[in-house]
């Protein structure tokens, strides 16, 4: 028998191995393209088929029908559809996202502006997620129908179902207009704008790199509550997620074999069950993080935050495709980037990925 | 000290470190708003249509003509320090201004000045209109407008049009004088600096365009050297924050120094802070109605008259739109040179059903209500719909984003339109042409732009009038033809003119100065000071 077909490449001496291996990336490249490709088709052809007119986001209600069809000319918009996809395709090929019509500047310029802004935001909550809402997690898990489950119970509720766009209204209240503790809409206060030179658009990040501790505070002070308040988002879903499944882990048999050695409690929770549904949480956290990504609109529309959520939406309204489709190739990236990360973690956690 | 006391140290550490207050109120030599800014796509002037980009441009660009925030009644040389109108009303001389300097420090030469209206109707662009009306094309311009010496231009109309109206259109964002030498260095292509312009500024008036950051913020420096002397504020700053709340708490905190977008009840709960104060600027936007004429029902001119005697002007005025809307029934706006000031309707339903009677339609019909998805229109739209149904009218109300309303409109898709108009430049012209003007009301002439035309309406007595009016010489005789073509329309076409806009601006006390004129391009900063 075969011993390459009958156990697989990856157990057969290095000598085939390597063939396997490429076979693999070859395998996993095409899938990327064929979902970036897919990707791309699907959001040019509902751009093209919504009833908003392309036409009128450039020259306004008011243009003649001479100036209309001069930009509608230029636009290309007098070819079929699928020549119209093939051109963009190309000019991406060549790494031209293009030009966008609401800001006038190169699509991959903007994206460069805007995505640093989202992923500042959606790391930070992703983190008060993670260092939140695990221990939360575990808590309630631990503490099954008392009152610290009941708890996180509630506050998961809240966070899973109040509207984030009230949430963030009455934050900004309390803790900016009332309170004062930290700084209102924004990402900077207009003042400091442009003086730290932009290295890799996360502020904070520039601001330590530059030094500027006074900016780096008042950037933190923006970040903040935007940050906490999509993190609550992430925290209820996250807490949810991990007091589940450690009540799955805390009911098997293995845990109750380890209480009965005598392991103290802790080791139980956190090194038998805790470990077991690490697995899970990277998926949960992983999606968690690429939907933060996306851009939350409507956190970004409250604090007046210039991330790509709300970029890809004044674009989609106003049709601004060469935008909209240069946002969707972002978090796409996003979605697939992460999907590969949490392949990648599976195996350091999980020995039988491996 | 246990695991649980460092902890707590840090963050408490932590916390202190981020909270407490890091900022700080507006600088004294700052004028900074909160302003929805998303509608900026461009500030080239031979290109700006929008209400942000036109406030703007109108602070970087001197115009040759210009109103002035001393006296927005008065037009007066911008640009141009005189002018001399010859050949029949038919060519005027302008001459520039000695002295001036751009930005830049290039002087401000009549080169400048035609080149800046010749690359208007050579890039024809959505403004282009406002000049190649006067029939000037990418041919004849550098003909028709020159620079004849070193200080003067000339200016010659193939059309027969008012002087007083080209001189007006001259104060419109298309005849801002833009720095030819610093464009130009930039051009790309023969695209006679559009790309470049596009993000930049290249002007002589009293701001300059520091930073742009679409969706973030607009910067402008003042110009030391303008013409008026230096502006109150070295710097403006319209940072874009599209929620209203938003502004409404950054105002309290006096983070920024004027909210311009907030809403009817953010005004009500803002004015009793005694730190704030709240002011009033009639503008030229209209709120109208407008009925399909090639619908068989819509048609009918009783049905419109019935239309007109069915709506309850006076009732929105005073709840909803109390503030920012006052009642207003003719197509050119209150407050400005031959605005038509009477309000004949109010609600009398019974003479409605009177009319809808003789029109054979005492049973009433249904139809739709084309509107915007934003305030105040679907609130208009159901007190609307409300007014109808007392005339046996069932009215069904479609709201679209403006993108997806605008070509229905423009393909004449619409039983009944509800929208918003305003002049395009301060001369009864502007609007008189969109109301009233329809020179060919076939479908496939497509005069998209004319609000008669998107109507399938066309007047011989209103297009004669209109006509006459933007041809006359006597002002006076101007100035009744408006009147007269105003009161015609009230009585007869499509349209059902309801309202004008009053913009409620919430400001900090310590800041005054601030100039906002009825056209949205009459906005000026330069006298803005604070205490």
């Amino acid at each position: 028998m075969d011993q390459s077909t009958a156990s697989g490449g990856q157990t057969v001496g290095p000598g085939l191995a390597l063939p396997s291996k490429l076979i693999k990336i070859v395998g996993v490249l095409t899938s990327l393209l064929l979902t970036f490709i897919g990707l791309t088709a699907i959001t040019f052809v509902i751009g093209r088929v919504m009833p908003a007119d392309p036409v009128l986001a450039i020259v306004g209600d008011r243009a003649s029908q001479e100036v209309y069809d001069q930009v509608f000319l230029q636009l290309g918009l007098d070819k079929p559809i699928y020549v119209q996809y093939f051109r963009y395709l190309s000019q991406l090929v060549e790494g031209d996202l293009g030009t966008s019509i609401m800001t006038a500047q190169p699509v991959a310029e903007d994206i460069l502006r805007f995505f640093p802004a989202t992923l500042e935001l959606a790391t930070i909550a992703t983190l008060l997620g993670i260092f939140v809402g695990i221990p939360m997690g575990v808590l309630a898990a631990v503490h099954q129908g008392r009152w610290q489950d009941h708890i996180v119970r509630v506050i998961g509720l809240i966070g899973y179902s109040a509207p984030i766009f009230w949430l963030g209204m009455v934050a900004l209240l309390i803790f900016y207009a009332k309170l004062d503790w930290v700084a209102g809409p924004g990402r900077l206060d207009v003042f400091y704008d442009g003086i730290v030179e932009p290295v890799t658009g996360v502020l904070l990040i520039d601001a330590a790199l530059s030094r500027d501790w006074e900016i780096f505070h008042n950037a933190l002070s923006h970040l903040i509550l935007p940050a906490s308040i999509l993190g609550t988002f992430a925290l209820a879903y996250i807490a949810r997620m991990t007091r589940s499944f450690m009540l799955d882990q805390l009911s098997q048999e293995y845990i109750l074999t380890a209480r009965v050695k005598g392991i103290p409690e802790w080791n139980v929770i956190w090194n038998h069950a805790f470990r077991n549904v690490l697995v899970q949480l990277i998926t949960i956290i992983g999606l968690t993080y690429a939907s933060l990504l996306e851009g939350s609109v409507l956190t970004e529309t409250v604090f007046s935050w210039p991330g790509i959520g709300q970029y890809i939406t004044n674009s989609l309204f106003n049709n601004d495709m060469n935008a909209v489709l240069g946002g969707t190739i972002v978090v796409g990236v996003c979605f697939v980037g992460i999907n590969m990360l949490s392949d990648l973690l599976y195996r350091l956690v999980d020995p039988r990925v491996r | 000290m246990t695991k649980l006391k460092k902890i707590l140290i840090t963050f408490t550490t932590l916390a202190a470190f981020i909270m407490g207050p890091s900022h700080a109120a507006t600088p004294g030599n700052t004028f900074v708003m909160a302003k929805d800014i998303a509608d900026i796509i461009t500030m080239d002037p031979a290109e700006v249509f929008e209400l942000t980009t036109g406030e703007i441009t109108a602070n970087i660009y001197d115009k040759i003509m210009m109103f002035e925030p001393e006296d927005l009644q008065t037009l007066v040389g911008g640009v141009a320090e005189s002018w001399d109108i010859s050949n029949g009303g038919k060519t005027i001389t302008f001459k520039i201004r000695p002295g001036l300097k751009f930005h830049s420090g290039n002087p401000v030469r009549a080169e400048d000045v035609a080149w800046s209206l010749q690359r208007v109707v050579k890039l024809n662009k959505t403004p282009a209109f406002i000049i190649t009306q006067f029939g000037w094309t990418a041919d004849n311009v550098d003909a028709l407008v020159k620079a004849t010496d070193a200080s003067h231009v000339q200016i010659t109309i193939t059309e027969d049009f008012s002087p007083g109206l080209v001189l007006n259109a001259m104060s419109a964002g298309v005849a801002s004088v833009v720095d030819k030498k610093l464009v130009m260095s930039h051009e790309k292509d023969g695209d006679l600096g559009y790309d470049w312009l596009k993000s930049k500024s290249a002007g002589s008036g009293a701001f300059s365009l520091k930073t742009w950051k679409a969706n973030e913020l607009v910067t402008l420096e003042a110009n030391a050297g303008y013409r008026h002397g230096a502006p109150g504020m070295k710097r403006v700053i319209l940072r874009h924050v599209s929620e209203p709340s938003s502004q409404r708490l950054l105002l309290e905190k006096a983070d920024v120094d004027m909210a311009r977008n907030l809403t009817p009840d953010q005004v009500k709960g803002i004015q009793g802070n005694s730190d704030i104060a709240i002011d009033g600027h009639p503008k030229g936007t209209i709120v109208y109605m407008a009925a399909n004429a090639s619908h068989p029902i819509l048609g009918k001119a009783k049905v419109v008259q019935a239309l007109r005697n069915l709506v309850d002007y006076e009732s929105m005025a005073n709840s909803f739109l109390a503030g920012q809307f006052v009642v207003h029934q003719a197509f050119w706006p209150g407050g400005l040179w031959a605005a038509l000031e009477t309000t004949p309707y109010k609600q009398d339903v019974a003479k409605a059903k009177s009319l809808l009677a003789e029109a054979g339609h005492a049973d009433g019909f249904e139809l739709t209500i084309h509107t915007l998805t934003n305030s105040p229109f679907p609130e208009i739209a159901q007190a609307v719909q409300a007014n109808l149904a007392k005339g046996g009218i069932k009215a069904n109300i479609v709201t679209l984003e403006g993108k997806t309303l605008w070509p229905k409109y423009r393909a004449r898709e619409h039983d009944i339109i509800l929208a918003r108009w305003s002049p395009d430049y301060v001369d009864p012209h502007s609007n008189a042409d969109a109301f009233a003007h329809n020179p060919d009301n076939r479908l496939e002439a497509k005069l998209t732009g004319v609000l008669a035309w998107r109507n399938a309406w066309a007047d011989d007595a209103s297009n004669a009038l209109a006509v006459k009016a933007r041809n006359e010489l006597d002002l006076d005789k101007r100035k009744k033809q408006y009147l007269d073509l105003q009161a015609m329309l009230q009585t007869k076409g499509p349209f059902v003119i309801m309202f004008q806009q009053n913009e409620q601006i919430a400001r900090r006390k310590n800041l005054k100065g601030f100039v906002s004129g009825s056209n949205f391009d009459l906005v000026f900063y330069r006298n803005v000071s604070k205490n």
